[in-house]
């Protein structure tokens, strides 16, 4: 069973991210910001994580380098998804080295399809 | 009448002149020295012997042709108030001694100049001594009737013997003191007394032979018509001698400037410069005065003496032959007077610029070097007085070689022509900067050997060679090098004729050598000093830029050589103490320079004060380059450059406030950007929830009904929170832009926190929280309601979101402060953080810290409020409580 941490600070849209990975089987772990997603990162290791950028407290870059300095994490990818849509941002989160780059809005039906794309 | 006796007569009229002098030396500040008649009188000096004897001969011979001599200074006169006082006040405030000094500094102290205009003063001035003593010597020989007795050597010449003792007088009377800048009080009473000796004899002799031997100038004119010769004697004659005449105006003009005796009297011994405006009409009236009777005394000498006499003493031998010997006393006395004055005063003129500017700077200085200020003082003394005696005593070896043979008119014409090539650099070079010391230099000496060969050489030639051959022919017989008659000009009188050549080309050599070559600094400094003498009158210490090395003890030595320790001791903390430099500065700036240069000026003249001190200072002449550029720019480009700077001062307070502008642009730009940005953001926020849910509900068939209900309902709240911040948004930019106006009436604030508290009870309600207000009493004042209403919704909202549910309790309060209300809204909840304090009321902040489930606020709230009580002209802050929670307040003022 893959797991997938969905952090986010928005609870309608984790809402509809969780029904919607449920279904797919996975094991969904939940974070409101950066913070709590670290907590969560220390005990368990997902397959994926769908990332925020803005944030309060420890936002998305800074998840995604604690991610990248763990050892126990490099098997996980780290997908942003986030309304920042401008080509500098998309830059700045791909070379800071996250696997895929999502905007919202999305459609559930996409993300569910490139995250299954991305662990096979 | 015996040689012996008239002799005594003189000796006697000598002591009084003394005595005069000497009186008016001790009473030197007394009303009845200084005045602005003794001035004028004393510029009266102008008539000498030449006039007093030279005019009558000139009527009887040439008519009217005497008169342009005094027309030349009537004209002039007006002129002085601005071309006199402008030399003036330039000679004070360089204590300058004489013309040479004069014109020496104007550019730029060059010792050669001072040395050019002495020689050039003195060729000129010495067949002019010459002149009196030829009349003296025949006057002394008409009273005491010894023409019969020819002389053989000198010792038994009395012109010798009064040319000695003219020598003597001359030399004591002129050299009381070394500074020759200091006034000579005692010399210039005795002008004056002179002065107006010799009108008062020539009025009398005039009255005399007028109404006493004729029946009044009806009498004596009726008389001299019968005369074959009158038409030519009482008309003006040709445009040939139109032309004599303005260059005799014209020269005549140009002398009572530039005579060395009359710079002497008008500008040197001048002490204020006031008495300028009597001297402009009493002078010409002098002048009138004398020349009333002149006509008609020669017209009565030629009725009554054949040709062969000598018409220039008709004025002493009309009263001898009526063997009137008092009155011929009288008038011997006058014509004596007359002498007196012009001998001792240019050679009072004459020794100064010898000592200052030949002598002791050529040669002479060395010898101060090392000897006390006294031996100096004295060394200085004898050079002058020897130059006093030496000056005569050469004047009448002149006069027995060469004079004897010319009339007085002719030798005074000379000196005149010879005086007036100084005409060019002194005039031009007051009133035009640009003049320069080499353009001096040429047009002098091109004028001054002009002169020499049309006049003088002609004359010379005579005497020596006794043919008229020279000027008859010209040098090497060729028609257009004759001296009287250059290249065909042969319509003009010689002097006037040498007056004209010489001058123009004069004036046309300093003109252009002048615009072809410019000065050095230094000659250009002073040249700006001299043209704008007005400006320079307060800070001319300070103009003169230098820039070099000199001690102030050096300085000090030098002084000390001159002056005598006391008094240089004295000058210098003078000095010192106007400037406000401590006393024992070692090192000399500019000023002192300066000052110690114009300090001996006094002494020892212009050009021997700047060699000294420049002996003791080392000067860097490279490094005065940047500051020539200053010097160069006329007053004009110095007023444009003001106005430049005027101009570039206003652009570039335009240039500061567009930049400003322009920053502020920018900075607002990048605002709207980040406030853009920020709202995309937000907007997105809900509509990827409302997205999200939609997507599900639709394709997901088989979702349970409580999830369905759920997404349902998130969406409802996600178009809720859309709608709120698109009315926030368009609100805050509504507010922020001005377009919003406010409605404001009057209302009680305590019926509006009410309303308020009204409008959010049901959401405390919900979480049990307690809202209380504490004052009870109305207060009324102006303010938009609704917009007041808002902002106290939204603190309450705000309270209540941070607020723990059934513990937390919000307290609104208000209360009358100065000339204003203020309201205040606290809560016990967590308070806000320190970071967040300073951007809460920034638009879409969002504290970090909120509570766990994110709260639907549009970040907007309180930077609405804030504009909100902005338009209000009130406050807004918040401070956290001692104890627990924060609290909100607002200001609004009672109008």
């Amino acid at each position: 069973m893959k797991k997938i941490l969905i952090v986010d600070d928005e609870p309608n849209i984790v809402m509809t991210l969780e029904y919607a990975f449920k279904k797919q089987d996975f094991e969904v772990y939940i974070a409101r910001d950066g913070s709590e997603a670290l907590q969560i990162l220390k005990k368990d290791v997902p397959d994926v994580v769908l990332l925020d950028i803005m944030m309060p407290n420890v936002d998305g870059y800074q998840t995604l380098n604690f991610i990248k300095e763990q050892d126990s994490l490099k098997h996980t990818k780290v997908v942003f998804l986030t309304a920042k849509n401008k080509a500098s941002d998309i830059e700045k989160g791909l070379k800071l080295g996250a696997d895929k780059y999502l905007l919202k809005p999305f459609s559930v039906k996409k993300i569910v399809s490139e995250i299954l794309e991305l662990l096979n | 009448m015996s040689n012996y006796s008239l002799f005594i007569i003189i000796i006697i009229y000598l002591a009084i002149l003394f005595y005069i002098a000497f009186i008016a030396e001790k009473n030197a500040k007394s009303k009845w020295v200084n005045n602005p008649y003794i001035y004028t009188l004393s510029l009266a000096v102008y008539c000498s012997a030449w006039t007093y004897y030279g005019s009558i001969g000139i009527a009887a011979n040439s008519g009217m042709q005497f008169l342009p001599i005094y027309l030349g200074p009537v004209i002039a006169a007006p002129l002085w108030i601005i071309v006199l006082r402008k030399i003036i006040r330039i000679s004070k405030q360089h204590k300058i001694s004489s013309i040479a000094d004069f014109i020496s500094l104007r550019y730029g102290n060059n010792r050669f100049i001072g040395a050019l205009v002495t020689v050039v003063c003195l060729v000129g001035i010495v067949p002019y001594i010459s002149l009196q003593l030829k009349a003296v010597s025949e006057t002394f020989e008409i009273m005491v009737d010894e023409s019969s007795y020819i002389s053989k050597t000198i010792w038994d010449d009395s012109t010798f013997y009064i040319a000695v003792l003219l020598a003597v007088f001359a030399t004591f009377f002129g050299t009381q003191a070394t500074d020759a800048s200091e006034k000579h009080r005692g010399i210039v009473a005795s002008v004056a007394f002179e002065s107006v000796l010799k009108l008062v004899f020539f009025l009398v002799i005039g009255l005399y032979v007028t109404f006493y031997l004729f029946d009044g100038t009806t009498d004596i004119y009726d008389r001299i018509s019968s005369v074959e010769s009158f038409k030519s004697l009482s008309t003006f004659g040709d445009i040939g001698n139109g032309f004599n005449w303005f260059f005799m105006i014209m020269l005549s003009f140009l002398a009572i400037f530039l005579l060395p005796r009359q710079f002497q009297v008008s500008v040197l011994e001048n002490n204020r410069e006031k008495y300028l405006k009597q001297a402009i009409w009493l002078f010409p009236l002098y002048l009138l005065l004398f020349n009333v009777f002149v006509i008609f005394i020669a017209w009565a000498g030629k009725l009554s003496f054949s040709n062969e006499v000598n018409a220039e003493y008709y004025t002493l031998l009309l009263p001898l032959q009526q063997d009137n010997t008092v009155l011929a006393l009288l008038v011997f006395l006058g014509g004596f007077s007359a002498v007196i004055s012009m001998v001792v005063v240019s050679t009072l003129a004459l020794s100064t610029m010898v000592s200052n500017n030949l002598i002791i700077p050529y040669g002479f200085l060395d010898k101060f070097s090392k000897s006390q200020p006294e031996k100096n003082a004295k060394y200085i003394k004898v050079i002058r007085r020897v130059s006093i005696f030496s000056i005569i005593i050469l004047a009448y070896f002149f006069y027995v070689s060469f004079s004897k043979a010319l009339s007085l008119y002719s030798i005074g014409l000379i000196s005149f022509v010879i005086i007036a090539q100084l005409a060019p650099s002194f005039f031009i070079g007051i009133f035009w900067n640009r003049g320069s010391s080499r353009a001096t230099k040429v047009g002098i000496i091109a004028g001054f050997l002009i002169t020499l060969y049309t006049l003088v050489l002609p004359f010379v030639m005579q005497v020596l060679t006794g043919t008229s051959e020279f000027s008859d022919y010209g040098l090497f017989h060729i028609e257009a090098l004759r001296p009287s008659a250059l290249f065909g000009i042969d319509f003009l009188s010689p002097p006037a004729h040498a007056f004209f050549w010489s001058l123009s080309i004069n004036t046309l050599l300093y003109l252009t050598v002048s615009l072809m070559f410019k000065g050095n600094y230094r000659e250009r400094n002073y040249a700006e000093m001299f043209v704008d003498s007005k400006n320079y009158a307060s800070l001319q210490d300070s103009a003169l830029v230098w820039k070099g090395e000199a001690y102030v003890s050096d300085i000090k030595n030098v002084l000390n050589r001159f002056l005598g320790e006391q008094r240089a001791q004295r000058a210098l903390s003078i000095f010192f103490t106007k400037y406000k430099l401590p006393q024992d500065t070692q090192l000399a700036d500019a000023r002192l320079i300066n000052f110690s240069e114009k300090l001996l000026t006094g002494s020892i003249g212009s050009s021997s004060a700047k060699i000294l001190i420049s002996s003791v200072v080392k000067e860097e002449q490279i490094s005065l380059v940047e500051v020539l550029k200053i010097l160069e720019e006329s007053k004009e480009t110095i007023a444009s450059n003001k106005l430049l700077k005027e101009k570039s001062d206003e652009l570039q307070h335009l240039t500061n406030r567009l930049k400003n502008a322009n920053d502020e642009l920018i900075l607002k730009d990048k605002q709207k950007d980040e406030f853009l940005d920020t709202v995309a953001h937000e907007l997105k926020t809900p509509i990827t929830g409302i997205r999200a849910a939609t997507e599900l509900i639709m394709e997901d068939t088989d979702m349970p009904a409580e999830i369905k209900i759920q997404f349902l309902s998130n969406i409802l709240q996600d178009s809720d929170r859309l709608s709120r911040l698109i009315h926030n948004i368009l609100d805050f930019e509504k507010l922020e832009t001005g377009r919003q106006e406010l409605d404001i009436q009057q209302y009680d604030i305590k019926e509006t926190i009410e309303k308020a508290i009204n409008g959010v009870s049901q959401i405390a309600a919900k979480k049990q929280i307690d809202i209380i207000t504490k004052n009870p009493h109305k207060c009324k004042l102006n303010y938009d309601e609704d917009r007041i209403i808002q902002v106290l919704t939204n603190l309450l909202s705000n309270a209540i979101k941070f607020s723990e549910s059934k513990t937390g309790r919000i307290v609104v309060d208000y209360k009358l402060g100065n000339a204003s209300v203020e309201v205040l809204v606290s809560d016990n909840g967590r308070g806000i953080s320190d970071k967040d304090m300073d951007f809460i009321f920034d638009k879409f902040y969002q504290t970090s810290d909120q509570n766990t489930i994110k709260p639907q606020g549009s970040g907007l709230g309180l930077a609405i409020s804030r504009q909100i009580i902005k338009k209000h002209h009130g406050k807004i802050w918040v401070k956290n409580n001692q104890k627990s929670g924060v609290t909100f307040g607002f200001k609004l003022p009672f109008d």
